[in-house]
This record gives structure tokens, C-alpha cells and sequence, in this order.
């Protein structure tokens, strides 16, 4: 994992699992990786991977059992708005660009369309 | 969090030169501060207070409520930026050194270390390349139950294996109940170590805060936030 977005670390922690999330390489009620492990693995202070992981809490998409860890939520319907939640940022992101090149709504539906 | 280390207005001056201009600093108890400056920026002259090789000529140091001294010694465990053993020995004399002579010197953790970095025990010093140096020092150096790790530059001039290896070795033996301060120019490979940063110029702080909140409010990475302050 390259940390290169102009985000804080935990929020990309928090994209990265996400994304896992929604493409089912993490499924629900997965366990996710020890604060340490991941701390080790992406040679993050691990501070900043507790940050991630108690956002996700706080997003409702991980729980914490005490002394069992921290696993993926059981809510598929969380995951599935989820998953339109990023289709519709990337969607922004590009509507975004693509009007700054000056091209109308139609243009950009023909283009899509292609 | 209470403070483990206390900076007051210190001043140091070789000569003519000022390498230190009443610098203020006060270090939480528990993470990881990055000291990030240039060359001549004043970081080895502050490195060398703390670790009570040079005295200020102006202002205060306290570490866990004392000035530099016997007891800061016995309570932080220093590595410095350049090799501190001697040629004749290999590694296991090494670590019967510091065995020797700290007190918080925990062996089994040395012998864990030193195989995780590749290294076995009859290995000569002499005969080390720069990167096995740093790993062996390094591995010393951690493997003190110390409050407070002071590392000087720990990847300056090792290759692309060994920094790595240095850096999991950090974050795998860090520990809230210690402090690690870490001095680097090479804020890339370092910056997502650091819970706190402190760039320091002209031998004084000219920024300091909590690093995902410096990303956050600056919109950029420590290194181009760093690049930004002495570029």
C-alpha cells in the first residue's frame, strides 16, 4: 500500500479497508488484522491504524469484541450503500473533471455510451 | 499525557555559531516524535543535550523530572549516528557489553532482534558494511526496557533492505509506555512512524504538531510539508 493521496494516513487506512470491504476480499464478520499486525505490515505507527479502525467503528462497518478483536460488520446492506457511496464519489470526480474540459451532460453521455 | 522530557529556552553556541537558539520542546510520556531538519539544523546539538553529552549555555533540560545525568542515562537509550563499538569485538561481545552495562538490558529480546535483521553472533564488527552496523546498533539499542529511545538518524546512508528491516523493527517494539524520539532528513521513508513532528531550523522549533493533523489541515504529506518549510 503507497501512501500518496494528500489524506491523512488513518483516512487512507480507512479507504483501503473499504474498499476491501466492498469488493468481498474482506467479508462480513470477517476478522480484520490485529492493530499491530496491520501496524507491521504497512510499517505504520500503530496509533494511526487504531484511528482507522475506531472511525470504521464510528461508521458502523467494523465492531470490536473485547479481547477477540475487531471484525467487519454483518450488515450487508451497510456494505451494498456503501459500495454506491464510492461509485458515486468516483462518479462526482469524474463529472467534476470532465465539465472543467468544458463538456456538456449530453457530450458526456455519448462519450459513456461508446 | 504528562511530559517526559521538558525543553526551556535553551541556548548552545560552539564558538561564533549558534547551534541552538532558545529552543522550547515539551515530549509526551508514550509515541513517536520526529525531529525533521536539515543538515546544521540543530538536531545532533539537541540529541547531545539530551543525552547529556553537552550542556546548554542557556535555559533547561528535564527528563523525567532531572537534568541530564546518571539517572537520565540509566531511564534513555540513545543510539547515536555513528558506530559506538569497538572494532575488536564481534556480536556477542556486543551484547555482553551492554549487558555490562545497563541494567534494563533484556538479552533474549537482542537475540530476537538481531535474527530478525540477519545477523548471528560471531560476526565481527570490523568486518560489517554500514547497513549490518545500523541493524546491530539499533537492535542494542531497543532491546533496553528504556522510558525513552533517543535514535539519531537510524537509515541515514543504509540500503533499501536494511531501512526496511530497521523500520519494522521499530514499529514492532514500540510500546505506550515508552517515548521515542527520532531525529531524519529522510522524512519519506519515516513520516507514518511519527505520532508528532518538529521541524527545526536555524537551531530553533519552527513547527510543531500531531502528524495526521498537520496532513489534514496542510492537505499534504510531511515530506511535502517538509519540502515546503526548507525548500
Amino acid at each position: 500500500m503507497n501512501f500518496k493521496d494528500n489524506l491523512p494516513i488513518y483516512i487512507q487506512i480507512m479507504n483501503y479497508i473499504k474498499k476491501e470491504m466492498v469488493i468481498r476480499k474482506i467479508k462480513e464478520g470477517d476478522k480484520l488484522p490485529s492493530v499491530r499486525e496491520l501496524s507491521t505490515t504497512l510499517t505504520v505507527n500503530p496509533n494511526t491504524i487504531q484511528r482507522a479502525y475506531t472511525e470504521l467503528e464510528r461508521e458502523g462497518l467494523v465492531f470490536t469484541q473485547r479481547g477477540m478483536g475487531t471484525f467487519a460488520t454483518e450488515d450487508i446492506e451497510k456494505i451494498e450503500s456503501l459500495k454506491k457511496d464510492m461509485a458515486k464519489s468516483l462518479v462526482d470526480n469524474f463529472l467534476i473533471d470532465m465539465q472543467s474540459l468544458n463538456f456538456s451532460k449530453e457530450e458526456i453521455k455519448k462519450l459513456i455510451d461508446l | 499525557m504528562e511530559d517526559i522530557i521538558k525543553i526551556k529556552g535553551i541556548t548552545k553556541t560552539y564558538r561564533n555559531k549558534r547551534a541552538l537558539d532558545s529552543l522550547s520542546l515539551n515530549i509526551k510520556k508514550g509515541g513517536v516524535i520526529g525531529i525533521l531538519g536539515p543538515n546544521g539544523s540543530g538536531k545532533t546539538t539537541l540529541i547531545k543535550i539530551l543525552t547529556g553529552l553537552l550542556r546548554p549555555n542557556k535555559g533547561e533540560v528535564l527528563i523525567d523530572g532531572k537534568t541530564p545525568g546518571t539517572y537520565t542515562k540509566s531511564i534513555v537509550s540513545y543510539l547515536p549516528d555513528r558506530n559506538f563499538l569497538y572494532e575488536w569485538m564481534n556480536i556477542e561481545d556486543a551484547i555482553g557489553f551492554f549487558k555490562d552495562f545497563y541494567e534494563d538490558f533484556d538479552e533474549d529480546k537482542a537475540i530476537n532482534l538481531l535474527e530478525f535483521m540477519g545477523l548471528n553472533k560471531g560476526m565481527k564488527i570490523k568486518e560489517l558494511s554500514k547497513g549490518m552496523h545500523e541493524k546491530l546498533n539499533l537492535s542494542l539499542v531497543l532491546s533496553r526496557n528504556a522510558k525513552v529511545y533517543i535514535l539519531d538518524e537510524p537509515i541515514a546512508g543504509v540500503d533499501p533492505v536494511a531501512r526496511d528491516q530497521i523500520l519494522d523493527a521499530i514499529v514492532k517494539n514500540y510500546n505506550e509506555e515508552s517515548t521515542m524520539i527520532i531525529t531524519t532528513h529522510l522524512v519519506r521513508d519515516m513520516e507514518n512512524l511519527f505520532d508528532d513532528v518538529a521541524f527545526l531550523r536555524g537551531g530553533t522549533i519552527e513547527l510543531i504538531g500531531n502528524a495526521e493533523t498537520l496532513r489534514e489541515e496542510k492537505g499534504m504529506q510531511i515530506d511535502d510539508l517538509y519540502k515546503e518549510i526548507f525548500g
